[in-house]
């Protein structure tokens, strides 16, 4: 079981070295630069993948959250830390391509796009939900309340998409189209398949930093666990 | 009856109580005694239902003891460390809130009784916030005794309480046994612990390291010598 | 069913008795409430029409803020003396505590929007265009969600050590979808636009309230419960 989990982390690692270069090559030079936005444009390949990620990964979370509450374990409490660390890298990645994303197509920072709102808004609460993990206490108390929260935010995200879409369309009356992906069904087959192999392939380093993420927390706990181990065997003795 | 069967709590890793076990009889009274730190006041709270039991299980009257189910928690009373008073409410209202929680019958009589033994009658309408730590202590005893529970926890009842206090405590306390209800309550004062308690068990570093037979001591130098001898063996 | 909201009302009514003697809590928060309002107008010209627009906004703004004020007494008040043991031992639900909680921080937060409402409308000489019934109905469900998840996420906050800080941090995200329709429904009752937007913003908000009215009564004794 170890074994093998080794060797997927090996494959998975080169796997993404293989991948990396060639998704660098479909963005910036195999695919078409798109005739509105010109280069900048290339960001999107980026963007929508870390997006899809930041929601995946908060996804992730809830589901470890209601497991946690079920079943409570240490195992899945690392996880979902983990994921939710993860997803607030990529939620922050997503948020500042969108914005360049909105300067070049909109000529604004921040659009008050549903979509745009709703990352930033699930990123206060991913951050909200680390806040949680920080508290001191034994895991199992952290690990209740976080996952309760977890659970919470993660019934929130569509509600908050919900509200923002409605509200945007009540602001702005179809300024933009629908949401930022406007090339919509005009995107040409060699965008489409970029696209797919960037989504692909951060996903993969989605898995990829999740499996060393969890490794790295396991190792930890084990440390941690051998100190009180001394420290109780040291007051024992004190006795 | 009230049985505990192997209980072990570990907190964060850090056993505090190992595989204990005791059974305490209808009508009788039963110290718990040991140095600070021994898991006392946590196996209390397990007991209670404060903390949850990592291992092991506490039964009453033969039937397994959920944390959290209403009708156990109505039959045990629980006097911890802290007070669980409203330090902006007046005796009267606190008792009055946790009486109608407890849903006890002829509540406004059963309150001016206890303040009255208590010897806080004259303080029913002063905030308990500006109580001294005995008459605090006092007000907690009555809030425990209010519902007349079946099983009393007490965690250092005697602590902080004066000559008549603790003389309505043990008296109460005694007058229970003879209706058949039990008392389990950790003490340090080994003359306490001598005038009531029917059997003592001595817990050391989360394990119970000696109990004491049925029918009390002879003398309080038996007592004393025997607690010494627990505690350092 | 009934003993657990017997029970909730109990507890509803010791923290309305304990809040009637000291009157410290709604106190401290109306008056934040009118100094929300005036820092407002400091902030935007009073006799600028600008101000106008951002009034339904600060009906939910001073709503939200001073009603922080109050969660956080909320859950801290029941550890001192450790009382919140003292309520975990007695023979109640744990949703019967939150329900409780949350009964009694709704009359808390209505009783400070009855202050500071009419002040926000006398102060800007604002005249209601709309219904006067809906305009309540709306701020009644607004602030029904507010305090449901307000009360759940305090009673969380309050095991950490600076759960004032932390509250608003966990509750502003997940309030946002519930003060943008707030804000709209009241925009439109108070500018009595077409009436039909209001309510689907209402229904919004009523959809809100029930999911997370049932997830947090679920989850509440996760809260409470030690380990």
């Amino acid at each position: 079981m170890r074994l093998c989990s080794k060797y997927i982390d090996k494959a998975l690692f080169y796997v993404l070295v293989i991948f990396f270069p060639i998704i660098l090559y479909l963005v910036f030079v195999w695919s078409p630069i798109e005739k509105v936005m010109g280069p900048a444009q290339k960001i999107f390949y980026f963007h929508v993948g870390c997006a899809w990620v930041a929601f995946l990964a908060f996804f992730i979370v809830g589901i470890y959250s209601v497991w946690s509450l079920i079943r409570p374990n240490i195992n899945s409490f690392i996880t979902a830390g983990v994921s939710a660390e993860i997803g607030v890298l990529f939620t922050s990645i997503a948020l500042v391509t969108g914005m360049i994303w909105g300067k070049t197509s909109w000529n604004t920072w921040w659009s008050w796009e549903p979509r745009l709102v709703t990352t930033g808004i699930l990123w206060f609460i991913y951050v909200a939900y680390l806040f949680i993990r920080k508290m001191d206490g034994p895991w199992q108390k952290i690990s209740k309340l976080s996952s309760v929260f977890g659970i919470v935010g993660c019934l929130n995200v569509p509600i908050v998409f919900m509200a923002t879409r409605w509200w945007n369309t009540k602001l702005h009356p179809i300024v933009f189209g629908e949401g930022k992906n406007e090339t919509g069904g005009g995107l040409d087959p060699e965008m489409l398949l970029t696209l797919v192999f960037s989504l692909l392939t951060i996903t993969l380093l989605y898995v990829f930093l999740m499996r060393k993420g969890v490794e790295i927390e396991r190792m930890r706990m084990v440390v941690k666990n051998c100190k009180n181990e001394i420290m109780n065997k040291l007051t024992i003795r004190e006795d | 009856m009230l049985e505990i069967k192997n209980l072990t709590k570990v907190i964060s890793r850090r056993p505090i109580i190992k595989n204990v076990s005791l059974t305490l009889n209808d009508g009788e009274i039963m110290a718990v005694l040991g140095p600070n730190g021994a898991g006392k006041s946590t196996l209390f709270k397990c007991v209670a239902g404060l903390l949850k039991p990592t291992n092991g299980e506490i039964m009453i009257d033969g039937k397994k003891l959920k944390t959290g189910s209403v009708s156990a928690k109505k039959r045990i009373g629980f006097l911890g460390h802290d007070s669980f008073l409203y330090s902006n409410m007046t005796p009267v209202e606190n008792l009055m809130f946790y009486g109608k929680l407890y849903r006890v019958n002829d509540l406004e009589n059963k309150i001016e009784r206890l303040l009255k033994e208590t010897g806080l009658f004259l303080f029913k309408d002063v905030p308990v916030g500006s109580f001294s730590k005995g008459m605090v202590q006092k007000l907690a005893i009555a809030r425990v005794l209010l519902p007349e529970p079946e099983i009393l926890l007490l965690d250092e009842p005697h602590s902080g309480l004066d000559q008549s206090a603790v003389l309505f405590l043990n008296r109460y306390i005694l007058d229970r046994k003879k209706t058949g209800k039990s008392v389990l309550f950790i003490s340090h004062d080994l003359n306490a612990v001598y005038g009531l308690a029917d059997r003592a068990v001595v817990l050391k570093n989360g394990k119970i390291v000696e109990a004491s037979g049925e029918g009390g001591w002879e003398n309080l130098d038996r007592l004393k010598t025997w607690y010494e001898q627990a505690v350092a063996g | 069913m009934i003993s657990v909201i017997r029970d909730a009302l109990i507890i509803a009514g010791k923290d309305i008795v304990s809040e009637l003697k000291s009157k410290q809590t709604v106190g401290m928060m109306v008056i934040f409430s009118i100094l929300v309002i005036m820092i407002f107008s400091f902030a935007f010209d009073p006799v600028d029409r600008i101000i106008r627009n951002v009034i339904p906004g600060l009906i939910w703004v001073i709503t939200i803020f001073s009603g922080i004020l109050g969660l956080n007494r909320s859950f801290v008040s029941e550890f001192e003396n450790s009382c919140l043991s003292g309520l975990r031992l007695a023979p109640v639900d744990p949703v019967s505590i939150y329900l409780g909680k949350a009964a009694a921080n709704f009359i808390f937060v209505s009783i400070v929007q009855l202050f500071s409402v009419p002040l926000l409308f006398i102060l800007f000489d604002y005249k209601l265009k709309g219904s006067f019934i809906w305009l309540l109905a709306i701020i009644f469900v607004g602030t029904f969600g507010f305090i449901i998840i307000g009360t759940f996420l305090a009673g969380l906050a309050a095991n950490a050590k600076n759960s004032e800080m932390l509250l608003p941090l966990l509750l502003l995200p997940l309030l946002s979808p519930l003060v943008i329709a707030a804000v709209q429904a009241t925009r439109v009752v108070i500018e009595n636009e077409s009436f039909g937007e209001a309510i689907s913003w209402i229904r919004l908000m009523a959809g809100y309230d029930l999911l997370f009215t049932a997830v947090c009564i679920l989850l509440f004794e996760y809260i409470l419960e030690d380990t």
